[in-house]
C-alpha cells in the first residue's frame, strides 16, 4: 500500500501533518520532476525512494528520473565529486568533454517537461543547458561540501549552477558564495523504513548473536563505510583503550566495497588490526542489510561515528533516533546532529572517543538521557516529514522569489 | 486579521537561506553587517526563539553567541546580547545599533585580531517565512483566551516578532486587536511583556495570566 503523511502521524502528531498537508494545497497539482545518477544505493537514491511518494500523495504531481552514463562518464564524475570537496584529483580536458558528451545524449532522450526540474549533484547538472526561456525553473541540489572545490572543476561547472534559478545545500558551511539564491535543507531518516523502525528485543536478540556477538556484554559500534575518512582505525584504536578498563566489544559494520579499490584495501588493514581479538567484529554487509543494520545499532550501547572528514553524516541520526548517545568527530554535518554533551560527544582523537566511552558506559543514566536527546533531537529536526515540508516550502519559494515574508490567503 | 472584530491566528512555517557569506573575525563579521538583507538580521537576531533547545541558550542573539564563544570576546558579546530589541521598529535602525557597537569595540581595541578556528566561521542566512491562517478564530476576548492555550510557538513567532519589527507594526498583534476591541489596559500590559526575555511557552503562560485576572481562561 502506498505511503501517506499520515502513516507518521504517530511520530510527529495530527497537528503537524494538518499544516504540512495546507501548506501543499497550495502548490497542488504542481509537476516537480527530481533528477538524479542513480536509481539504487546510495543516499540520494534513498532519499528519493522515501520522499517522491510522500509528495504524490500530498498532490503534487512529483516523478522521479535517472540520466544515463557509460563507466566512462561515471569515473569522471566521480573524479568531480572528489575534487568538488577537495581531495587531490587530475581534472583533465578530455574529461570534461566525456562530461559533456553524456549531458548532450541524456539532453537529447529525456523528458525534461515539468513546471520544476530539480538536479541532484554535479553528475546531472548540466541538463540545466535545456533551459529555455519558459515556465520551468530550474533548481541544483547539491549533497556534497563544495565550500573548497577544485579550481579546475569548480570553473567548470560553475556557469552551468549559476544558471539555475536557486541551489540548495545541506548545511551552511557546504556552501559558497553565488549569484543565485541559496537555500539550507538538511538530509533526513525515515522513521518508519527497515533501517529506522522499532524492532522487538527478539528479533535484535537473534540478528546479534547471528553476528556472534553477545547480547549480555557491553556494545560499541561504528556503521560505516570502510573508508579512511571514517577512520575505522582510530576507532580500533578507542576501542583498545576502553577495553582496558571495562569489557566491551567492538563492531564494525558496513557495505561491500567491490566496485572500490581503496575501500577493499581499507578493508583488508581493519582485518588485520581486528585479527586474534574475538571481541571485534568486522562485519562486510551485503546490499539490502538495512533490518541487520537496524538490530545492530537497537542492540549497542553506544555507537561511534568517528570520521575525520564527513558529509552530512546520516548515520549518526539514524543511530539518536534509536536512542543511542553517538561519540562523533567533529567535522562536517556530524557537528549538527551531535550536541557536544547532551546527544553525545564530539571528540578530535581515538584518545578522546575512549574517554568519552568510558564515561558513558560507566553511566547508564547518562546514557539514557543523552539517548532520549537525541531522539528528541532528530524528531524536531532530521525526520523525512521535515524534508517533505522543506520541499513544499521550496516550491512556494520559486513562486515568490522576491519576498520575505510570503502570505498565503 | 485586526480591524475586524474577529482575530484569527496565523502561523509560520520557515524555509532557510544561506547567503554564502561567511566571516572569521570581527573585521569580516562587520562587513557581512553592512552587506547583508535586513533579513539576516532579523534571523540572526530572533530564529533562536523558535529553535528547541535541551536547555537555555547562552545567548538568543547568534552574533553575541558567536562573538562569545568563536572569538571568545565576551564583552563584546555581552554589549550585543543586551540591546534592546523592543525598542528598535525597524531592522534598519537594530543594523544600525549592531553594527556601532561592533565598531565602537574595535575603536578601543584595534589590534583586536582574534580569528574563529576552522570550522567555527560564522556564517549569514536568512529566513522565508510562509504565513498562512490556521482557521482559528477568536469572536471576542473571552473567546480569545480561551483559544490561547492551543497557539503554537510558530503561531506567537508571527504575532509578536514578525508584526512588530518585520512588518513594523510597532506592536503586537494581539495588544492591537484588544486595543480595537476596547481593552486598553490589556493591550499594554501584554504589549509590556518583553518576549525578548523569555521562551515563547513562557510568554504564552504569561499572557494567559493576565487573561484570567480578568476572569477570562
Amino acid at each position: 500500500m502506498a505511503v501517506t503523511l499520515e502513516d507518521y502521524a504517530g511520530v510527529i502528531g495530527h497537528a503537524v501533518v494538518d499544516e504540512i498537508r495546507a501548506l501543499a494545497q497550495r502548490v497542488r497539482g504542481r509537476r516537480f520532476k527530481n533528477i538524479n545518477s542513480t536509481a539504487v544505493g546510495g543516499g540520494v537514491a534513498e532519499l528519493l525512494t522515501r520522499i517522491v511518494p510522500l509528495l504524490a500523495d500530498l498532490g503534487i504531481d512529483a516523478t522521479w528520473d535517472v540520466i544515463k552514463g557509460n563507466q566512462a562518464f561515471f569515473e569522471v564524475t566521480k573524479a568531480f565529486h572528489n575534487a568538488l570537496q577537495g581531495k587531490p584529483e587530475t581534472i583533465t580536458d578530455a574529461m570534461l568533454e566525456t562530461y559533456l558528451e553524456t549531458t548532450e545524449t541524456n539532453l537529447r532522450s529525456m523528458n525534461l517537461d515539468a513546471d520544476v526540474i530539480l538536479i541532484h549533484d554535479p553528475q546531472p547538472a548540466g541538463l540545466i543547458q535545456a533551459r529555455g526561456n519558459d515556465h520551468r525553473r530550474w533548481v541544483w541540489r547539491c549533497h556534497v561540501d563544495i565550500s573548497n572545490p577544485q579550481r579546475k572543476v569548480w570553473d567548470f561547472l560553475q556557469p552551468f549552477v549559476e544558471r539555475y534559478d536557486g541551489a540548495i545545500f545541506s548545511m551552511p558551511d557546504f556552501a559558497r558564495q553565488l549569484s543565485i539564491p541559496q537555500y539550507m535543507v538538511p538530509p533526513s531518516i525515515d522513521p518508519l523504513s527497515d533501517k529506522n523502525r522499532e524492532l522487538d528485543e527478539e528479533e535484535i536478540r537473534c540478528t546479534l548473536e547471528r553476528f556472534g556477538i553477545d547480547p549480555r556484554r557491553p556494545i560499541l559500534t561504528q556503521i560505516s563505510r570502510f573508508d579512511r575518512f571514517k577512520d575505522p582505525l582510530g576507532v580500533i584504536a578507542a576501542y583498545r583503550m576502553v577495553r582496558k578498563r571495562f569489557d566491551c566489544q567492538l563492531v564494525l559494520a558496513g557495505g561491500g566495497a567491490t566496485d572500490d579499490p581503496e575501500g577493499e584495501e581499507v578493508l583488508q588493514q581493519v582485518r588485520e588490526e581486528a585479527a586474534g581479538d574475538p571481541d571485534i567484529h568486522v562485519l562486510e554487509l551485503p546490499p539490502f542489510s538495512d533490518l541487520a543494520i537496524n538490530a545492530l545499532v537497537r542492540g549497542s550501547t553506544i555507537v561511534f561515528q568517528k570520521s575525520i572528514r564527513e558529509g552530512f553524516g546520516l548515520t549518526v541520526s539514524e543511530a539518536l533516533w534509536k536512542r543511542k548517545p553517538v561519540i562523533g568527530g567533529a567535522v562536517g554535518g556530524i557537528k549538527l546532529q551531535v550536541i557536544n554533551g547532551v546527544t553525545g560527544y564530539l571528540v578530535h582523537s581515538p584518545e578522546g572517543a575512549a574517554y568519552r566511552a568510558l564515561e558513558l558506559l560507566g553511566n547508564p543514566e547518562l546514557r539514557r538521557v543523552m539517548g532520549e536527546n537525541g531522539y528528541q533531537h532528530v524528531k524536531q529536526n532530521f525526520l523525512v516529514t521535515r524534508h517533505v515540508e522543506d520541499a513544499v516550502l521550496l516550491l512556494l519559494a520559486l513562486d515568490h522569489p522576491d519576498e520575505d515574508i510570503v502570505r498565503l490567503w | 486579521m485586526t480591524g475586524d472584530s474577529t482575530f484569527e491566528f496565523y502561523t509560520e512555517r520557515r524555509l532557510i537561506q544561506l547567503t554564502g557569506i561567511s566571516a572569521r573575525n570581527l573585521s569580516e563579521l562587520l562587513a557581512g553587517l553592512e552587506r547583508v538583507g535586513g533579513s539576516s538580521i532579523f534571523y540572526h537576531t530572533h530564529h533562536q526563539y523558535l529553535a528547541h533547545h535541551f536547555e537555555k541558550p547562552l545567548f538568543y542573539n547568534d552574533f553575541a553567541l558567536w562573538i562569545s564563544e568563536a572569538l571568545q570576546l565576551d564583552v563584546l558579546a555581552e554589549q550585543l546580547a543586551a540591546i534592546d530589541l523592543l525598542s528598535f521598529s525597524s531592522i534598519r535602525a537594530l543594523r544600525e545599533e549592531i553594527i556601532a557597537k561592533i565598531r565602537g569595540y574595535l575603536a578601543e581595541n584595534p589590534d583586536n585580531g582574534r580569528t574563529a578556528p576552522p570550522g567555527d566561521e560564522f556564517y549569514f542566512s536568512r529566513s522565508k517565512s510562509f504565513v498562512l491562517p490556521t482557521g482559528n478564530i477568536a469572536q471576542d476576548p473571552a473567546d480569545f483566551f480561551r483559544r490561547l492555550p492551543q497557539v503554537t510557538n510558530e503561531s506567537l513567532f508571527y504575532h509578536f516578532f514578525e508584526a512588530r519589527l518585520r512588518l513594523e507594526r510597532n506592536t503586537n498583534d494581539f495588544s492591537r486587536w484588544l486595543a480595537d476591541r476596547g481593552e486598553t489596559e490589556l493591550a499594554r500590559e501584554i504589549d509590556s511583556l518583553d518576549p525578548y526575555l523569555r521562551s515563547l511557552d513562557e510568554l504564552k503562560a504569561d499572557i494567559i495570566e493576565l487573561g484570567a485576572k480578568r476572569g477570562w481562561r
